[in-house]
């Protein structure tokens, strides 16, 4: 059996903390992968820590992500990195809010969409099926904000 | 019928299979984790409502279930202690359309204010329960527990967990169930009127149901062995039920597994043969032990988990845990931000005067239990929904004077609306000596739970005009002495004056503090906007004016 894939999204609620592991969870699925996406909404609403579980791979079991097992962890708010540090493995990929510079993104509410865009770097998911979860996620005034907001996310993981 | 595989959460398959079973009513009061399931079928294009409770949603679905339509009950695991008194006799009574119950239960609490086991209840009212582990079961036993409940004509409970009513696993839809018959009225007095003369052999018909049942779980119940994979098992088993099956699989891949989806009556004979099977067999549930002295009780050797793992959920590193017998504390996750009041929250306002007054607040469930925290810290006791009138006035009878008359009962509008106006009954027919006040915190939604409608906002579950409830005019009508409604929003001091000169009186007052949930206010205003042009388009309207 191959490995799964896990990710954990954090952040603040509000932040679009569940509508990014959505998108993720989406992806994966339309890529033909098992996947499980798990968190508890309630609490998320009123500006409080959030976070989700996303986990894809042939065969996925229980729908958490082990405390030290996740590949990559997703920050969408400075504050937030160090309480969910600990979810991510030895050697798992940290992508955080610093990776977008300010005023980089039209309008900041994007930002989770654009650290979906570097996450993409680092996960066996197609363009095509990104894409597709974007759009099958958000309202269609909002497609080309987030489909740059994406672009630009995948251009600063790589570096360039 | 799209059968394609969908990756939806638990309560979206629950929608979903209620959909296909042809459900034709389905009601609930909201409550985390189960308030997604109506909104869903609503989605889906099913007939959902919201009823005032979860008493009455029960009552209104066991209704149309005599009438022969298939229906299906949502609530959240305390919804089924306020629904418990038809629960219990409607498992006396014959349905003929299938009645499905959904007991949401949130062990470790990520939104409620206790972890209840709603097994228990399985095994009181003596009704079957079922109980799913991920999406694709809660969507094949949702309509499996259809068809149970129409073949025995009993009430059904779903018992479904936190954790699987809010992941999202992949669904794959099944073929749906044969339609219903019509619903039309077919008298059955003896079925259907608990008097002791019919309710002593309707016991009897109970538990010979439940036995047939029992026989029938034991034979073909949604009960599966999971082989292990290849590997070093040392003879270990393990009888898992609901999210534990998928952590213990995760957790001990070599072990051989026994998940159960039907837990009430339990299948003794499979699990009997299934221990003889195995060297050493571990029982794993969250919550309490209930499983495990069941099996305890039959006489079938287990262990059990140790006694700090019935708090909270479990996972697969607890399940590790468990399985190597490890009760050293266990690694204390960081502290995340904890939830608060919004910015801009009408609530903010009414606890700082609360605060600053050093009112005795009894309260209530729902956002405005965050008053508690600081910087408010203005709330003394959160029991259940509507206690805060009850504790309130018990607090006034006994208190000393000048104590007594710093009590307050704060509620919110659909908990007032769930359980408030019986908590008004009271307070006009044995008043305390120094009065008392409460304090309706009315912004116009059920906002904890994700902005719902109730019969106090004038909206049905999908939004569209309909009957409206006045809580001033009720106050007034049930004899409360002085009635006020203060628009809350400009902190001018309305509100502490008006607080300050009721409190001074021995006399009963009702004040609705009155302002839209900022989360909610724009779709309140579309909503509104939407009635009035529908209202303006209609020729019926126009003749009328």
């Amino acid at each position: 059996m191959s490995k799964v894939v896990n990710v954990v999204v954090a952040g603040l609620g509000g932040q679009g903390v569940l509508k990014a592991s959505d998108i993720l969870a989406e992806a994966a699925f339309r890529a033909g992968f098992d996947v499980k996406k798990s968190e508890l909404h309630g609490m998320s609403q009123r500006g409080g820590s959030v976070s989700s579980d996303v986990r894809f791979g042939d065969q996925v079991w229980s729908p958490m992500v082990p405390a030290g097992e996740a590949d990559c962890l997703v920050v969408l708010e400075e504050t937030q990195i160090e309480v969910n540090r600990p979810v991510l493995r030895p050697g798992g990929v940290l992508i955080g809010p610093d990776l977008i510079a300010p005023g980089a993104l039209k309008n900041r509410k994007s930002l989770n969409v654009a650290l979906l865009g570097a996450l993409s770097r680092h996960l066996p998911i197609p363009q095509e099926h990104w894409l597709a979860a974007i759009h099958a996620n958000l309202a269609e005034k909002l497609h080309k904000l987030n489909e740059q907001a994406f672009a630009l996310g995948r251009a600063a993981a790589s570096g360039g | 019928m799209n059968q394609q595989p969908q990756l939806l959460s638990g309560d979206e398959a629950v929608a979903l299979a209620a959909l296909h079973a042809g459900v034709r009513l389905g009601t609930g009061y909201p409550g985390t984790p189960s308030t997604e399931i109506l909104e869903a079928f609503d989605k889906l294009g099913g007939r959902a409502q919201w009823s005032p409770n979860e008493k009455v949603a029960l009552e209104v679905g066991l209704g149309a279930a005599f009438a022969g339509a298939r229906t299906l009950v949502t609530m959240k695991h305390v919804g089924l202690n306020v629904a418990a008194d038809p629960l219990f006799t409607a498992a006396y009574t014959d349905v003929d359309g299938g009645l499905v119950v959904v007991s949401a239960d949130d062990p470790g609490m990520a939104s409620s204010q206790n972890e209840q086991d709603n097994r228990h209840y399985a095994r009181a009212a003596a009704l079957p329960m079922l109980e799913p582990m991920d999406s694709q079961q809660a969507y094949d036993l949702t309509l499996l527990a259809f068809d149970i409940s129409e073949r025995w004509r009993i009430p059904v409970i779903l018992r479904i967990t936190t954790r699987v009513c809010h992941s999202k696993t992949i669904v794959r839809p099944r073929a749906p169930l044969p339609a219903g018959p019509e619903a039309t009225f077919r008298r059955d007095v003896p079925g259907r009127v608990m008097i002791p003369a019919f309710a002593k052999p309707a016991h009897h018909r109970l538990r010979h149901k439940l036995a047939e049942i029992d026989i029938w779980n034991d034979a073909e119940g949604p009960n599966r062995i999971l082989p292990g994979e290849p590997g070093p098992a040392g003879g270990l088993g393990i009888i898992a039920t609901g999210i534990a099956a998928v952590h213990a699989r995760e957790a001990a891949p070599q072990a051989r597994l026994l998940t159960i989806g039907l837990t009430y009556p339990l299948p003794l004979e499979t699990i009997r043969a299934f221990a003889g099977s195995c060297e050493r067999l571990v029982v794993l549930e969250e919550g309490d032990p209930v499983l495990h002295e069941a099996l305890m009780a039959a006489g079938i050797p287990a262990e059990g988990k140790p006694e700090m793992y019935r708090f909270g959920e479990l996972s697969v590193a607890r399940v590790r845990r468990i399985l190597a017998g490890d009760e050293t504390p266990e690694p204390v996750p960081p502290k995340g931000k904890p939830p608060e009041l919004c910015q801009g929250c009408s609530h903010r306002g009414v606890f700082e005067v609360l605060r600053d007054m050093d009112c005795i607040v009894a309260g209530d469930i729902g956002c405005y239990t965050l008053g508690v925290l600081p910087p408010f810290s203005a709330m003394d006791t959160c029991v259940c929904m509507g206690a805060s009138i009850g504790v309130g006035l018990g607090l006034r009878h006994v208190l000393p004077e000048d104590q007594a008359r710093r009590v307050v009962s704060v509620i919110g509008d659909s908990t007032f609306v769930h359980s408030g106006l019986t908590g008004v009954a009271e307070m006009v027919y044995n008043p305390p000596a120094t009065g008392h006040v409460i304090l309706i915190l009315d912004n116009g939604t059920t906002a904890m739970t994700g902005q719902q409608e109730h019969p106090g906002t004038g909206r049905t579950l999908s939004h569209d005009p309909t009957g409206k409830i006045s809580f001033e005019g009720l106050a007034r009508a049930m004899g409360v002495q002085n009635v006020h409604v203060v628009n809350f929003g400009d902190e001018d001091g309305t509100l502490e004056a008006l607080l300050k000169d009721l409190l001074a009186r021995p006399e009963t007052s009702l004040v609705v503090a009155r302002q839209p949930c900022v989360l909610a206010a724009p779709k309140i205003r579309f909503y509104e906007k939407a009635a009035a042009d529908r209202l303006q388009g209609c020729p019926a309207a126009v003749v009328d004016d």
